[in-house]
């Protein structure tokens, strides 16, 4: 206990990212570790290139978001408190939770996994999903297995679904209520991180 | 009314029914006595023929007209029968309305099981019981196949954790639970119940335990609860089949064999592995193989359910030579093949694979729980107080106490925990049914002496299940207010934000570094793209991703919805397309339009385009006589039939040509000239046909081209009275009219539903015109 006590003080804010964030001190150390193993020069914060490094994420489809969303806007590097609270986020959600009535939402509420998602598609952050946006992720998801064609009916489509005040785009509460049905609490957790 | 038609019916049915069993009888019974005398009754010429043959050899017989041979046919009829009897019961529930909400269907058919075979009893015959060969190798694949093949695998592999601990730690905590408290039971002196041993008891606790698939989905499938609780107990239903063989294998052997060691102990356990695992990879290798099957049957498309069934049920068999589990190996057959099969398939073959599947089910359903009804008549029984009470009493407290435990210790491992009116629901759906019966049916008499007393406390369990819970679920599910199953078909948004999300989450535990969940799952899909489908699937559809076959296949349903409910004036054209179905899609906030919002411009365009080319075809048939149109086609039925065959032809002609998203209008009149070049009358409109768009307009479906015959005739009706001059001119004259209604006159909707009620009145009269006008628009 005495070397996880003083991995905890090495790492600055502990305290106050434990509270934050709702994770252990073991998955603390975990993540810092992990966060350490990404560092590969040991900068003390990771650039896109230690992101890039992970060899399964380069094969993943939407890969570059996921990357570009740990990074905060006009920021080129991502320190230790950031990569927490980004991953706070697909912490499984507390049920039994005390209801405090002036405490900010937790990272990991459901409204907040369904920003972040959100987010992932509207790359120029003007807060819709705009037409052009869902066919670069249809592109980028289905890649080069079917025609441009077939990609904006696909991309009309979901759009038509889901867009209700017909401005042809999808607003936060028009996506959030056309994944109403979905378990996201399911969905977006990782048990890990619990 | 039909009701009463229909128990006569019914009542003639099971009345032929008894007769027939009381004639053939069981084999003990020595029916060959029977037979001679009741032919000899009924006709005459075998007689003769007897009497010709004892008198002279060289006398012709006379040839027998009609005799009686109804050995030939018996097992064949009898089958058949007992088959019909059943889906008659099944169709009389339904008609009671009220009857079939409040008592399960399997209820009502295990009472008739009973009421059968009572009346076999009365008869004096011996009512035939549930044999268990027949049970496990002709009713109960069917069952299980339907089973397998639908299974939701996104839910059934999210929950597999869960579900794999209620099936094999539930039921071996029931079984041994069960098992020693009987024994227990057993040991006391009052019950008289001595010779019990600890073996035989938990032999009978292991069969008592298994919940039963049958029972399971026949009861849950009428309450649509939620997807979750559904799959969880059919899942655990399923799944505990391996437990059942293998405990039920192992307590057999182990009655002749006197002593237990470690050894054997190990070795069940082993032997479970084997079982459920064999099982298992024996459907997988036949469902891969029904999958390569399948992707050549691009010629012959009339058999490919055949290769669906056929290899399923051989997997069930081939498990079942070696004693391995086969309900396991039918699950994963039909699980395997379902992605590949249905890839490659027609259309019409998986709506012959699915209907044939539910057929076949219901009919062993239904048949299954009739048997179970006769059987109870007519099997020895052996009532004994306090053997039945313990049983039934320790089997409710076992299922209760087994889930309560473990869903303690899987909510530790859950995202989505458990609630206790979830875990209610789980223990209160744990009915048992014919497979414990069969079971225990199929011990031997003599290592088992109380086998009678086994069978009645298993028949009064399985009573008591059906019966009590499964008719109070339903009642208790709304009192609970449990969460009911959404009807809603899911969403193209929902799929590509889920195939989304799985992305964002497999990227996410690579940056952890965990291999978790997703990133297996992840693992598997791009395996199966880079190999497996390509081997599996035929031609092009090998490469099409999930995405767009989930988009096709809604695009397609959408399209025969809309074709069906004879609705939409645009049609996409066939893949790809820009235009999505979507936007023929009724819009709900216009309120009653319920077809899609043309500009009134273009609805007189198109209808001047029908009314032209319509009247076209018309008259070719006829030559132009304004009196002979009067005298309307329908006083001739004849020539009514040749105008629809006519229509028809024309139909599927206007179909092809007119199958495009609205064109530019350019195109139509040349197209329209096309049409109507042999025409002259028709000249007259060119000018007023400039601007149509070439946009085929289906009033009706396409398969009801009687609309379109019987407008045309109320067209020419309608404009008969009005005409001086030639009929087109009448046509021209008309036209004005019904511009200016339907300028009155928005709803769309008008037409179509007059359309529809015209079409169940052939006979239009000459006062019906005025009916023609507001039809017209």
């Amino acid at each position: 206990m005495g070397s996880t006590n003083s991995t905890l003080l090495k790492i600055p804010n502990v305290e106050v990212l434990m509270q934050e964030t709702g994770f252990s001190p073991a998955h603390i150390i975990r993540l810092h570790d992990r966060f350490k193993a990404l560092d590969k020069e040991g900068r003390g914060h990771l650039c896109p290139q230690d992101f890039g490094a992970i060899k399964e994420l380069a094969m993943n489809p939407i890969g570059d978001r996921i990357i570009g969303a740990f990074f905060s806007p006009g920021k080129e590097t991502v320190d230790f408190d950031t990569f927490v609270k980004i991953l706070a986020h697909f912490r499984p959600v507390d049920k039994d939770r005390p209801k405090e009535l002036n405490s900010p939402e937790p990272i990991n509420s459901r409204s907040n996994k369904l920003r972040f998602a959100f987010q992932l598609y509207d790359q120029d952050k003007d807060g819709k999903i705009s037409r052009d946006e869902l066919l670069q992720v249809l592109r980028a998801m289905l890649g080069m297995q079917v025609t441009e064609e077939q990609l904006e009916s696909v991309a009309d489509r979901t759009i038509q679904e889901a867009d209700l005040d017909r401005d042809d785009a999808i607003s936060f509460e028009e996506f959030r209520k056309s994944l109403e049905k979905i378990n996201i609490d399911n969905l977006m957790s990782i048990r890990f991180l619990r | 009314m039909e009701l009463k038609m229909f128990l006569l019916v019914s009542g003639l049915l099971v009345g032929s029914l008894v007769a027939l069993g009381g004639a053939s009888g069981s084999p003990a019974k020595g029916c060959k006595d029977n037979k001679p005398p009741v032919i000899e009754k009924d006709c005459h010429e075998p007689a003769k023929n007897r009497t010709d043959k004892k008198e002279n050899e060289t006398v012709k017989k006379s040839f027998p007209v009609l005799s009686l041979d109804y050995e030939n046919v018996r097992l064949p009829f009898e089958i058949s029968l007992w088959v019909l009897m059943a889906s008659l019961m099944k169709l009389g529930f339904h008609l009671m309305p009220r009857l079939s909400s409040i008592v399960p269907e399997s209820c009502l058919l295990i009472v008739v099981g009973l009421l059968v075979g009572g009346l076999i009893k009365l008869v004096g015959e011996v009512p035939p019981v549930l044999e268990s060969k027949i049970f496990f190798f002709y009713l109960l694949p069917p069952i299980i196949l339907d089973a397998g093949y639908f299974l939701p695998i996104r839910q059934f592999t999210e929950n597999l954790g869960t579900i794999l601990m209620f099936a094999v730690v539930g039921t071996l905590w029931n079984a041994f639970f069960v098992g020693g408290l009987l024994y227990g039971v057993c040991q006391l002196q009052s019950a008289n119940l001595g010779d019990v041993n600890l073996l035989s008891c938990l032999l009978f606790g292991s069969i008592l335990s298994a919940v039963d698939p049958v029972a399971v989905l026949a009861v849950f499938e009428e309450i649509h609860i939620n997807e979750l609780l559904h799959i969880l107990v059919f899942g655990e239903s399923l799944l505990n089949d391996a437990v059942t063989v293998v405990l039920y294998h192992l307590f057999e052997e182990f009655s002749n064999a006197n002593t237990i060691t470690a050894t054997d102990v190990f070795l069940g356990v082993v032997c479970f592995l084997v079982v459920s695992l064999g099982g298992i990879v024996v459907g997988a290798i036949y469902g891969i193989l029904a999958a390569f099957t399948s992707r050549f049957t691009s010629h012959t498309r009339v058999i490919e359910p055949l290769f669906v069934f056929v290899y399923s049920y051989m997997a069930y068999l081939s498990a079942e030579v070696f004693h391995l589990s086969g309900i396991m190996a039918l699950i994963a057959c039909g699980a395997v093949m379902r992605p590949y099969v249905e890839a490659n398939i027609s259309h019409k073959s998986h709506t012959t694979i699915k209907y044939f599947l539910k057929m076949w089910s219901s009919v062993s359903d239904t048949l299954i729980f009739i048997f179970l009804g006769v059987s109870t008549v007519a099997g020895p029984h052996e009532w004994n107080w306090i053997f039945v009470g313990a049983t039934l009493f320790f089997c409710l407290v076992a299922r209760v106490l087994g889930v309560i435990g473990l869903t303690f210790v899987i909510n530790k491992f859950r995202i989505v925990k458990l609630t206790s009116k979830d875990q209610f629901i789980i223990a209160y759906g744990g009915l048992r049914g014919a497979i414990a019966f069969s079971l225990v049916y199929l011990l031997s008499c003599d290592h088992f002496p109380r086998k009678n007393m086994f069978l009645t406390a298993i028949i009064t369990v399985i009573f008591f299940t059906v019966f009590v819970q499964g008719m109070t679920i339903r009642p208790l599910v709304d009192l609970l207010a449990v969460k009911k199953k959404q009807e809603t078909k899911r969403s193209i948004n929902e799929e590509i934000h889920t195939q989304f999300l799985d992305h964002l989450l497999t990227g996410i535990e690579d940056i952890c570094g965990h291999y978790g969940h997703h990133h297996w799952k992840d693992k598997l899909n791009r395996f199966n793209k880079k190999y497996v489908k390509k081997c599996l699937i035929a031609g092009e559809r090998s490469k099409e991703p999930q995405l767009i076959a989930f988009y096709h296949k809604m695009e397609m349903k959408q399209a025969i919805e809309l074709v069906e409910s004879g609705g939409g004036s645009k049609l996409p054209s066939a893949m790809p397309s820009t235009v999505s179905m979507q936007n023929i899609q009724p819009k709900r906030s216009s309120q009653e339009r319920a077809l899609p919002q043309l500009s009134k411009a273009r609805e007189e365009e198109i209808r001047k385009i029908l009314r032209t080319n319509l009247q076209k075809t018309r008259q070719r048939l006829y030559s132009y006589n304004r009196h002979t149109l009067i005298a309307d086609p329908y006083e001739d039925g004849w020539n009514e039939m040749l105008i629809r065959r006519k229509k028809m032809k024309d139909l599927e002609k206007k179909m092809n040509n007119y199958l495009t998203v609205p064109a530019p209008p350019s195109d139509s009149p040349s197209v329209a000239r096309a049409r109507l070049t042999s025409d002259p009358q028709v000249r007259g409109l060119k000018s007023a046909t400039k601007n149509i768009p070439s946009i085929k307009v289906d009033f009706a479906s396409p398969q009801n081209p009687e609309s379109f015959s019987v407008e045309d005739e109320f067209r020419q009706k309608g404009s008969q009275p009005k005409e001086s001059k030639e009929d087109d001119g009448g046509l021209t004259m008309k036209v004005p009219s019904p511009e200016k209604q339907k300028k009155d006159k928005t709803p769309d909707e008008e037409p179509q539903q007059r359309l529809m009620r015209c079409l169940s009145d052939p006979g239009p009269a000459a006062e019906e015109e005025d009916e023609d006008d507001p039809f017209l628009p």
